[in-house]
């Protein structure tokens, strides 16, 4: 569990990235922090392995404050995937992968055969583990990134954006992939992003932040979809300008199609398989 | 063509005094050249960490050059307090040369380093001493292989000057070969100088491949790797 | 360090610097040694360093033969000179303009291929001609980094002008070489104090005007 108790955040150039954040991010689930620009998500996430230290206020993990938690030791036991990958381009992805266990000590072929291993879970090809990352496409230069994020088998899992630089079919391919890996090593994830989709996709928990790191409304996708606490996350959900204000029209095949609120067709309403409840798209 | 014959000849007669002077001019250029390296990358890694001084450092260093070599080699004894004729006095005085060439390609080198890449490293838990063995260092290596090529060829060139006063190098068949008007002497002297330069830059250009092989990859994706300057 | 205060001493000495063979004759022996040297050189490098930056044909080899001829020891040049056209000035004429010529040549032709290519090309779509796209495009964007080949080029001759006094002539290596062969080690290091000072102003003035002009340029662009 992380816990953030009235956090602030000023910068020495005088600007505040946070004023006054307080958040619970229950373990084992995925919590999404969305926001634009500005908002302070990425500050926020980067107090979690200490990349930033709060000017006032607490960062907790499981009851123990940070500020008394070295930092390297603190961020070798926790994993972050970023934007552009950030993986090492002079080392090889197995290599890239196996970076934090060996700086944990463990011997290079342990941290190899986990590696592959981590590879397999990510849906990497084998035979991609002695090139470089240079030689890799974007979608697999993330998939990476997501191995070399769990090689040490953190508990908490922090990203940053990590699917902001892939084209669009691709991100959907890897925010299908992380749900799935999500269920199999259940972590306790805190996914930064600006897009809206992305967080309805992947959070159990959304945090919509306003500038300063304001809390507009914490909930489960379904809350904040259903019933958005204020003008600014329905704005931000699109409700306002018609993107979310979905109506049905009879389909003269059977069924549904599903328009925007501009008249704009999105998809088809198929009649409910038996016995499902899914609440997301 | 009867000149070259004898130049031939002459080398050949000579091989043995050519070679003890080969090993000398590396004796006095290995060390300076390796030295040089070694001095400039904690300056440059420290002139970058000092942002307002860095210009001041990285251009006061580059002055060292125009310090002529012949008086150098003159001054520094009396700085040192060693013999004029005293080896040491010829690797510092290269050494410093190389250090002028060698700063600025050392410290381009480590501030390109790609700063989300140097993020990422902290976030997976690197100290900043292994970051900046494990990461800063090896993707400056490129550019840090360039300069020190640069100080490898000019070092190598530089030695021979120090025979004038009586320093033993290949720069010693110049002496030898202008006093006792000997063309060939001469003529072996600057082929064996610039092969020495020649060998030591394919060397280089070799180690450069085996410590860093990233850098022989593809270039097609938009990976972080290709840092090179466009025209 | 006492033999450096004569030295200096020796510096501070009206008559050092006085008559023929005095110190301010032979810096100006030394500045017309390298002035001439530089010219010469520019006047070889230039035209062939514009001609392969604007057309970018012989690149590799004009790469290639600055790489070579780099590696060449210059006092090996001056000697082996020396033995054909005797002691005097044309050895370290020779050796200090084949010295020079590198240089300048890879300041002319980076300089003018620095030059964004959008640049050219837009010059040239306004209808201005080869010559016109050279000097009016490229040599003014250019500048910086030709004067840089100069600056390198003039630093590395006065340097190496002191060599020219082995083979015979004047100039700064010429109280040099009298103090290293009869033992006056204060005229030795006056010598090489005054060498040294001239390189370093040199250099100064040459990072003064590179300045000066990259300001200009970023001013009117």
């Amino acid at each position: 569990m992380i816990e953030f108790r009235h956090v602030a955040k000023t910068y020495p150039d005088g600007t505040t990235a946070v004023e006054d954040f307080s958040l619970t991010v229950p373990s084992h689930t995925a919590t999404v922090l969305l926001g634009s620009s500005g908002c302070g998500k990425t500050t926020l996430l980067r107090m979690v392995n200490r990349m930033v230290d709060p000017s006032s206020g607490q960062v907790l993990i499981d009851d123990e404050d940070l500020a008394s938690v070295p930092p390297v030791a603190l961020r070798r036991r926790i994993g972050y995937v970023m934007q552009n990958s950030g993986l090492l381009p002079h080392r090889r992805v197995i290599d890239n992968i196996a970076t934090v266990p060996r700086l944990n000590g463990v011997s290079k072929r342990e941290a190899h055969s986990r590696a592959h291993e981590l590879m397999e879970l990510v849906g990497l090809d084998a035979a991609l583990a002695s090139r470089y990352p240079g030689q890799l496409s974007g979608g697999q230069q993330q998939r990476v990134g997501v191995a070399r994020g769990l090689a040490s088998d953190p508990n908490i899992l922090l990203m940053d954006e990590p699917f902001g630089a892939v084209d669009p079919l691709v991100r959907m391919e890897l925010q299908r992939e992380l749900r799935r890996i999500q269920t199999e090593v259940e972590k306790t994830i805190m996914f930064v992003t600006h897009d809206i989709d992305e967080a309805l996709a992947l959070g159990d928990q959304i945090v919509v932040l306003k500038t300063g790191g304001e809390v507009a409304q914490v909930g489960t996708a379904q809350e904040i979809v259903e019933a958005p606490a204020d003008d600014f996350v329905a704005q931000f959900l699109g409700v306002d300008s018609g993107r979310r204000s979905l109506q049905t029209v009879p389909r003269p095949g059977g069924g549904h199609t599903v328009v925007d609120g501009g008249g704009r067709p999105v998809g088809v309403l198929e009649d409910p398989p038996e016995g499902s409840s899914e609440p997301r798209g | 063509m009867v000149e070259i014959l004898d130049w031939v000849r002459w080398g050949l007669n000579h091989s043995d005094r050519v070679l003890m002077l080969t090993f000398e001019h590396l004796r006095l250029s290995l060390p300076a050249i390796l030295a040089s390296l070694l001095v400039s990358v904690p300056i440059a890694a420290a002139a970058n960490r000092l942002r307002p001084l860095r210009e001041v450092i990285v251009s006061g260093t580059g002055l060292l050059y125009a310090m002529p070599s012949l008086p150098l080699f003159i001054v520094l004894p009396i700085i040192l307090g060693t013999g004029v004729r005293d080896m040491i006095n010829v690797v510092v005085a290269l050494t410093l040369f190389g250090i002028s060439l060698m700063v600025r390609s050392a410290a381009d080198g480590l501030a390109a380093v790609p700063e989300h890449i140097r993020l990422s490293a902290t976030a997976q838990g690197f100290s900043p001493w292994r970051r900046f063995i494990g990461v800063d260092l090896p993707l400056a290596g490129p550019a840090m292989l360039a300069g020190l090529r640069v100080v490898s060829v000019s070092t190598i060139s530089l030695v021979s000057v120090s025979a004038v006063l009586g320093v033993q190098s290949l720069g010693s068949l110049f002496t030898d070969g202008f006093q006792r008007s000997i063309v060939a002497s001469i003529v072996i002297g600057i082929l064996a100088t610039a092969l020495l330069a020649l060998l030591m830059d394919l060397l280089l250009v070799l180690l450069g491949r085996l410590l860093m092989p990233w850098t022989q990859t593809a270039r097609t994706s938009a990976g972080p790797v290709g840092r090179g300057r466009g025209r | 360090m006492n033999q450096l205060i004569e030295a200096v001493e020796l510096l501070l000495t009206p008559e050092t610097w006085t008559g023929a063979t005095g110190m301010g004759a032979r810096l100006l022996q030394h500045l017309q040694y390298t002035g001439l040297a530089v010219a010469l050189a520019a006047l070889i490098a230039l035209p062939i360093g514009l001609a392969v930056g604007h057309s970018g044909v012989g690149r590799g080899p004009a790469v290639m033969i600055t790489g070579v001829v780099r590696a060449l020891p210059t006092l090996g040049l001056i000697t082996l000179v020396a033995l054909f056209a005797g002691l005097g000035l044309t050895a370290p004429m020779v050796a200090l303009v084949i010295l020079a010529v590198p240089s300048i040549l890879a300041g002319a032709y980076s300089g003018v291929g620095s030059v964004d290519a959008p640049v050219v090309d837009a010059a040239s779509a306004q209808g201005m001609s080869t010559w016109q796209v050279l000097w009016k495009v490229e040599v003014p964007l250019g500048l910086p980094i030709i004067i840089g080949g100069l600056r390198l080029a003039v630093l590395q001759v006065v340097a190496t002008a002191t060599l020219a006094a082995y083979v015979g002539s004047g100039g700064l290596g010429a109280p040099l070489f009298l103090g290293l062969r009869t033992y006056d080690y204060p005229l030795l290091l006056a010598a090489s104090l005054v060498v040294i000072v001239l390189a370093i102003t040199l250099e100064v003035v040459f990072a003064l005007v590179q300045r000066v002009l990259r300001r200009a340029l970023r001013g009117t662009s």
